[in-house]
């Protein structure tokens, strides 16, 4: 998945200092800890600051970087793992703090350090840090990286580690976030996909029974809404030159099933992939779609939707709960969610795989407290304690009353999303495509190109 | 004897400071060098020697072209703004007023804000949905309704040369600021006596003084803004369309999320050069307007 966190950091960052010191007074080990509940004070902004300053000085001189970074790796006294998560969407920071500690209570001689990042900094940091020798233990990955991350060795293989009681309990798709090449490369953490939010009260002033079950019907409902004078611009996606477009992108492509990759090739160039983009520059140029849509992460989504300045918005999970939440949001109690639609004759709903692993790098020193650490992580007990903003990997918890308790609805969307998960292109140039149809997609909608010629340049520059 | 001494005494009281420069930046420069003539991976393969095909390779690459030519005109709009503003300001500063040692002491505070916060900044100022320019726009009857102005290639790359500005203004008007000090006052009554007009007092009694620190600012920022990266990478990580990706924007994605260090050195070097070039032509510039005065 992908994210553009600002207001759920900053409000996990915010809410962590009362985490952090009831755990001071419970440890000997204060001024470590002190140091950290510093750290956890401060605002995403700074926090951006530290990744993004360390990454310009990288930038303003390749080689200093190469010397730079190895200073980077951290020497071993006792069992320290170093954690590297992120710091948006999903999990907030101060329910993957809560997780930890429960962990730390039951094995006080495993320490773990937390490490957030912004989406956009996780792969890179995890690169780099892998690059110079190392650093992390255990890594947040997605869906998208397993392909590049086993190909050159930055995962362990725990294939061997995974019991039968995991394999049999765990959603059989969730695994697919963490295969390559018929391995597994850790566990899945975060099980997500794009889901289709609308909001009830403008559908109801515009006459509108039931929310779309096809694309199609999507536009036209809009276009009543649009008509009626509720709202100029119905529809808010997240659209900015960044990995999030190509999530709705892929949900688009699953809708009118295309393919990414046939045989090797570039395969998004006609067909389903074609489709996909002219759905969105239709949407966009008709005015259907928020203009801004172009520069939203899904962070701005949120807020758009929160505001009630959309009818509709396609996000992950995470948002069902925040957007219900009359403290953060103008429109609690109007939200309603269902899976991404369909295409008549072609799909029923559609849906990205957007979820989210946790692996053992190849560096780890500590390999088997850090597998403990993740099987504490993902296990369906404290999966269910925390399924507000993210929903369990385990079939039985769907059935569990403590889980569903409140957001009955979006189970319901989450059954039918999830069944339809389908997956971005598996390759270990990942990276590249994404970036070669991110300028795609941009260029299209800003009218530099038509879908079909646009596509024809990413598949050119793809690196496949 | 003793200069030698003291000659040998100066070596020796620099060479940890000379091995410590070695380790970080003749060593890595050197290794950098190497990379850039290999197909090395940042993660797994070492690598083969391909003699100058990613030189080859990146130099006629469409990419780079366009981000040379977003790049220079990044760096001689907002240079030549930063010149201007910056000297107008330190004129105005340089006058006898009440509250001026408080606007000094404010004005410095633009460029002493981190980059990362004020790209942050000025992305809430431009937001489209709550921006405060939108506001104050549409306010004043500019435009009629909100406009995205970073997700539109015709405003992007003005957008960011203006955050950009904004930020960087502070330093050129602190030197204009200091230069101004220097300049004698028995100079400037005189040439008031003898009826020169504020343009012309300006042009040929105060711009001397000024043009040889004002040099010394240009080659500073146009190093710096030909360098551009984290600004850009804050507010629109070279979107839309790739309207704002730059060299070093180019450099980091080759580099670190493509991890092709090879290439990614290769780029990274001709940056160098292009910053080495400019570099030397300052250098030399300076020490002519030095040789004149």
């Amino acid at each position: 998945m992908s994210s553009g966190g600002t207001k759920a950091a900053a409000k996990a960052a915010a809410g962590a200092p009362m985490d952090m010191s009831t755990a001071a007074r419970k440890r000997t080990d204060f001024s470590h800890t002190a140091h950290h509940r510093e750290a956890s004070k401060e605002a995403e902004t700074l926090k951006l600051l530290e990744v993004i300053m360390l990454k310009s000085i990288r930038t303003a001189l390749l080689c200093a970087t190469l010397a730079g970074v190895s200073f980077a790796g951290h020497a071993h006294a006792e069992t320290t793992l170093n954690a590297l998560f992120m710091a948006q969407a999903a999990y907030s920071e101060a329910d993957v703090r809560a997780m930890t500690e429960g962990f730390t209570k039951a094995n006080p001689d495993v320490k773990v350090n937390l490490e957030f990042v912004p989406y956009e900094g996780l792969h890179d940091k995890t690169v780099l840090a892998q690059g110079s020798g190392g650093g992390y233990d255990v890594v947040l990955f997605d869906v998208i990286w397993p392909a590049e991350y086993a190909t050159n060795k930055v995962l362990v293989d725990v294939t061997d580690r995974i019991t039968d009681e995991m394999k049999s309990g765990v959603l059989p798709g969730a695994w697919t976030t963490v295969e390559y090449d018929g391995k597994r490369y850790g566990m899945p953490w975060i099980l997500d996909t794009k889901y289709l939010f609308y909001n009830k009260e403008i559908l109801e002033k515009a006459g509108i029974k039931a929310p779309p079950k096809t694309w199609d019907e999507l536009a036209e409902q809009a276009k009543v809404i649009k008509d009626k004078g509720l709202l100029a611009t119905p529809i808010a996606w997240s659209w900015s030159q960044a990995e999030a477009a190509i999530c709705d992108y892929t949900t688009l492509v699953s809708a009118y099933g295309g393919k990414f990759i046939d045989g090797g090739k570039p395969a998004f160039t006609s067909g389903g992939g074609l489709d996909a983009l002219n759905y969105m520059v239709t949407s966009y140029s008709s005015g259907l779609t928020n203009p801004n849509s172009k520069e939203f992460l899904e962070e701005d989504v949120r807020k758009v939707f929160q505001n009630g300045e959309a009818a509709f918005a396609l996000n992950w999970t995470y948002m069902y709960n925040l957007a219900n939440d009359p403290k953060e949001s103008k429109v609690a109690g109007k939200v309603g969610v269902v899976p991404a639609p369909g295409v008549a004759g072609k799909s029923e709903v559609s849906a990205v795989n957007g979820s989210m692993g946790l692996g053992i790098t190849s560096t780890s020193k500590h390999p088997d407290e850090a597998w403990k650490y993740i099987v504490h992580m993902t296990s369906q007990q404290t999966q269910n304690a925390y399924a507000k903003l993210s929903l369990p990997i385990w079939a039985s918890s769907y059935e569990d009353a403590s889980v569903t308790k409140g957001q009955e609805e979006l189970i319901g969307a989450a059954k039918r999303g999830l069944a339809a998960m389908y997956p971005r292109p598996t390759t270990p140039k990942y990276q590249e495509l994404s970036t070669a149809l991110q300028q795609a997609i941009q260029e299209a909608l800003l009218g530099q190109a038509s879908p079909e010629d646009a596509l024809k340049t990413a598949a050119e520059n793809s690196g496949l | 004897m003793s200069g030698t001494w003291i000659t040998t005494r100066a070596w020796l009281l620099m060479l940890p400071l000379l091995v410590v420069m070695i380790a970080v930046i003749g060593w890595p420069l050197v290794d950098t060098v190497r990379l850039s003539f290999t197909d090395a991976k940042l993660v797994g393969t070492e690598g083969t020697f391909v003699g100058f095909d990613n030189y080859a390779k990146m130099l006629g690459g469409s990419n780079f072209q366009r981000a040379f030519v977003t790049t220079a005109w990044f760096a001689v709009v907002s240079v030549t703004a930063e010149m201007v503003l910056g000297v107008l300001a330190a004129l105005l500063l340089n006058q006898q007023f009440r509250g001026r040692t408080a606007l000094r002491a404010l004005m410095i505070l633009p460029w002493a804000l981190p980059t990362v916060v004020n790209a942050t900044l000025w992305r809430l100022i431009y937001n489209p949905e709550y921006g405060a320019l939108n506001a104050a726009l549409t306010q004043i009857g500019l435009i009629d309704s909100y406009r995205s102005w970073l997700g539109e290639p015709g405003s992007a790359l003005t957008a960011l040369i203006i955050a950009d500005c904004w930020k960087n203004f502070p330093l050129v008007a602190l030197i204009a600021l200091a230069a101004l000090q220097a300049v004698p006052r028995d100079i400037t009554a005189a040439s008031l006596v003898d009826g020169a007009g504020p343009f012309n007092r300006f042009r040929y009694v105060i711009l001397p003084y000024l043009a040889g620190p004002l040099l010394v600012a240009l080659v500073l920022r146009t190093i710096e803004a030909f360098k551009v990266f984290d600004i850009i990478w804050v507010m629109t990580r070279g979107g839309p369309a790739n309207s704002t990706r730059t060299l070093s924007i180019l450099v980091y994605q080759e580099a670190f999320s493509f991890q092709r260090a090879g290439s990614g050195a290769s780029l990274a070097l001709i940056v160098t050069l292009l910053v080495t070039v400019l570099a030397v032509a300052y250098a030399a510039l300076v020490r002519k307007a030095a040789g004149a005065s």
